[in-house]
């Protein structure tokens, strides 16, 4: 089977780097997937999991919290501003950013722009949640 | 001439300072590597965002985006980044002079700019002078992460956004290797100076150019401010080690002198000793 490049890089490093049969993304406007071949793209990405296939089924799962997408026929890089692997998810340091994030949509008005935040982190949370399965 | 006790008592405390100024040249040793590998995971992320950003605001025509676009200049912002301790010989004051010398032959009034002054000397030397600075930050760490600044870059990036400043400016220290480091001047936004050597890829934008600009646009901002910082990291404990290292041979040059001194001292009582015994000896003959 034809496989892709793909690396995830953010500004404190490389986080992945792998040949997969396939990329599945979650852009801002929707799920993506991404075959080898793929006509040169750009594309933002949402708070959201980012699933490699690798010989026939979903391995490796990197939770990624906004970013882009470049897509080249013989590679795939993906720019985020915080990306991590499932190993390397802090479980305990989530559930506590849930906890806050929640806590703070409790006592905001709607409207507030810390309301907004607060439900930037309460995904970032529950995406990194995800990812290592303990959601 | 210093009795033999005081000239000990120098040699005592040079030394002491001395191996103070060597554990802090160590310190600064250990930060600078991790300064510089930082600076340097940094570099591929900000490759890539520079190559995409290259290509989506020059492949596309037509896109007028205000971060993209010169308008009249009302008021300038200029970020500042320095140190937030001293001791690092002349980091601080090569950057801050610069700065300064740039505001004096480009502005005549105090309304026309502002500062955004990162670290502590940068604050403490504007506030002074009474010169407006509109964000403060101190307390970086020292290998600071990118979540860690976010505030910083997003708010920053968001004063050129709402209008708060027409142009910014970044004055830094670029680490050029252990002993040199040049002060930079960067002009950050409006990104007027995006160009490229290299052959630009036509892509397919996925909703639309324009507000894939919105979203890359402001974080290709940011990861400069992110970047520079970093450089400025690196530069700042490659500065400290080298001023703690010139510090450190200093001191042993100083005890070596006064080491000298205080033996030709000593040599100089027995002599007289001598002579004196010599002396009441004659006198008993």
């Amino acid at each position: 089977m034809k496989t892709i490049e793909v690396s995830v890089v953010t500004p404190n490093g490389p986080v992945y780097e792998s040949d997969v049969e396939m990329v599945i993304t979650k852009a801002q406007s929707g799920e993506l997937g991404i075959l080898p071949g793929h006509i040169p793209m750009v594309a933002p990405l949402a708070i959201g999991v980012v699933r490699m296939k690798k010989n026939g089924k979903e391995q490796d799962l990197i939770a990624v919290s906004g970013g882009f997408l470049e897509v080249r026929p013989d590679k795939v890089t993906i720019l985020a501003q915080a990306a991590e692997k499932a190993e390397d998810i802090d479980v305990e340091r989530a559930l506590r950013a849930k906890e806050r994030a929640e806590q703070r949509m409790r006592d905001q008005k709607v409207e507030d722009i810390d309301f907004r935040r607060a439900e930037l982190a309460l995904q970032r949370a529950i995406n990194r949640l995800t990812v290592t399965g303990k959601q | 001439m210093a009795s033999l006790r005081d000239i000990k008592n120098s040699i005592n405390s040079t030394k002491k300072m001395s191996q103070i100024t060597k554990a802090m040249e160590m310190t600064s040793a250990a930060k600078w590597n991790r300064g510089v590998m930082n600076a340097k995971a940094f570099v591929p992320y900000m490759e890539k965002i520079q190559e995409v950003t290259v290509a989506v605001a020059m492949g596309s025509k037509g896109i007028n985006h205000p971060m993209l676009q010169s308008r009249p200049v009302k008021k300038t912002g200029y970020i500042v980044m320095t140190s937030d301790r001293g001791l690092a010989g002349a980091f601080n004051s090569n950057v801050i002079r610069r700065v300064f010398q740039t505001i004096q032959n480009r502005h005549k009034s105090k309304d026309e700019y502002s500062i955004i002054a990162i670290g502590r000397v940068a604050r403490d030397f504007f506030v002074k002078r009474g010169i407006n600075v509109d964000l403060e930050i101190v307390g970086v760490s020292d290998q600071p992460n990118f979540e860690s600044v976010k505030d910083i870059t997003s708010s920053t990036v968001g004063m050129f956004s709402d209008g708060t400043f027409d142009e910014l400016y970044l004055f830094y220290t670029h680490y050029k290797s252990a002993i040199t480091q040049e002060v930079m001047e960067k002009k950050l936004l409006p990104l007027t100076d995006i160009s490229t050597t290299s052959k630009l890829t036509a892509y397919e934008f996925e909703p639309s150019a324009e507000e894939i600009l919105d979203v890359l646009l402001p974080q290709y901002a940011e990861s400069l401010i992110y970047g520079a910082l970093l450089d400025s990291k690196a530069s700042e404990h490659a500065a400290r080690m080298t001023a703690m290292r010139n510090a450190t041979d200093n001191a042993k040059e100083m005890i070596k002198n006064y080491s000298l001194i205080y033996n030709r001292a000593r040599q100089a009582a027995i002599t007289q000793e001598i002579a004196e015994i010599v002396g009441g000896a004659a006198a008993l003959e």
